[in-house]
């Protein structure tokens, strides 16, 4: 693994944001089954209130938004990591249920369950004889 | 030729093992370079508040119930195990960048912690532990006579 992996990944995204801080890259486990997809993205600091989840065609866009990070009366005296928002952008290979999908917070990790729409059955075309 | 200062020079062979040495720092130094090291997860924040220090850490995903916080004289142990998710047949992943498995970090603050009194909150995916000073370790005030 590589140092970087180990600290949260700054957002250089294209679009500049109106509120003035750092966004990053949440680290998600994507994995599936027949019937769905599923996504889990850290993103410690965001609550229910806070994720917003959306799916334009095949394209998943997540934000979060974190409230400022800072402690009052408090003077930082050590730091690690920043505080952000998150924003990560996903391309789905595959025909998304989007009335279908499951979204929870817990412990700062987002879940998200995109079920596989039913595909278009294959039609059967009968030849008939000349 | 036979300056004196030649004869201060060392033999080589008495150098040895401190080049040994050197190389095997040198060694170390580089070979933990694009390596992460489980001693820097999770990323802390630490603050100073009324006196007391105040530790932030980003640990998403992980189970209060498994989660060990120790203090031992002026050091603190963060440990813990991230949530794994069980998987049932016909599950793959199609990609895995969250961490997995169990952490454990020490830090060393600059005072001696009351034990008794430390409290820890886990939120939204962030811990934060309160740690007072011990009153035995506090600045003293030494009255002028």
């Amino acid at each position: 693994m590589v140092e970087k992996d180990m600290q949260k990944t700054e957002n250089v995204s294209a679009t500049e944001r109106i509120r003035n801080v750092k966004t990053f890259v949440p680290r998600v486990d994507i994995y599936e089954n027949k019937d769905s997809l599923f996504l889990l993205a850290d993103m410690p600091g965001v609550d229910e209130k806070s994720v917003d989840i959306e799916l334009e065609k095949n394209v998943l866009t997540i934000t979060g938004r974190v409230e400022d990070g800072r402690m009052k009366d408090a003077t930082m005296m050590y730091s690690e990591y920043e505080i952000g928002d998150y924003e990560r952008v996903f391309t789905l290979s595959e025909e998304i249920d989007h009335n279908k999908i499951v979204a929870t917070v817990k412990n700062g990790v987002l879940r998200l369950e995109l079920p596989k729409a039913e595909k278009v059955k294959p039609k059967k075309i009968a030849i008939k004889a000349a | 030729m036979f300056n004196p200062s030649l004869w201060r020079v060392r033999r080589f062979s008495d150098t040895l093992p401190e080049m040994l040495q050197l190389q095997r720092e040198m060694n170390r130094l580089f070979s933990n370079v694009g390596q992460k090291s489980p001693q820097d997860y999770p990323a802390v924040n630490i603050w100073e508040k009324d006196g007391n220090a105040v530790i932030t850490a980003e640990l998403p995903g992980i189970d209060p119930e498994k989660m060990d916080i120790s203090v031992l004289g002026d050091t603190v142990t963060l440990s813990g195990m991230a949530l794994q998710e069980t998987f049932t047949q016909g599950e793959t992943y199609l990609r895995q960048e969250r961490g997995i498995g169990s952490f454990k970090r020490n830090i060393q603050l600059p005072f001696q912690v009351n034990a008794q009194a430390v409290e820890a909150r886990y939120e939204k995916g962030i811990l934060m532990i309160t740690l007072p000073r011990n009153k035995e370790d506090l600045p003293k005030k030494i009255k002028v006579q």
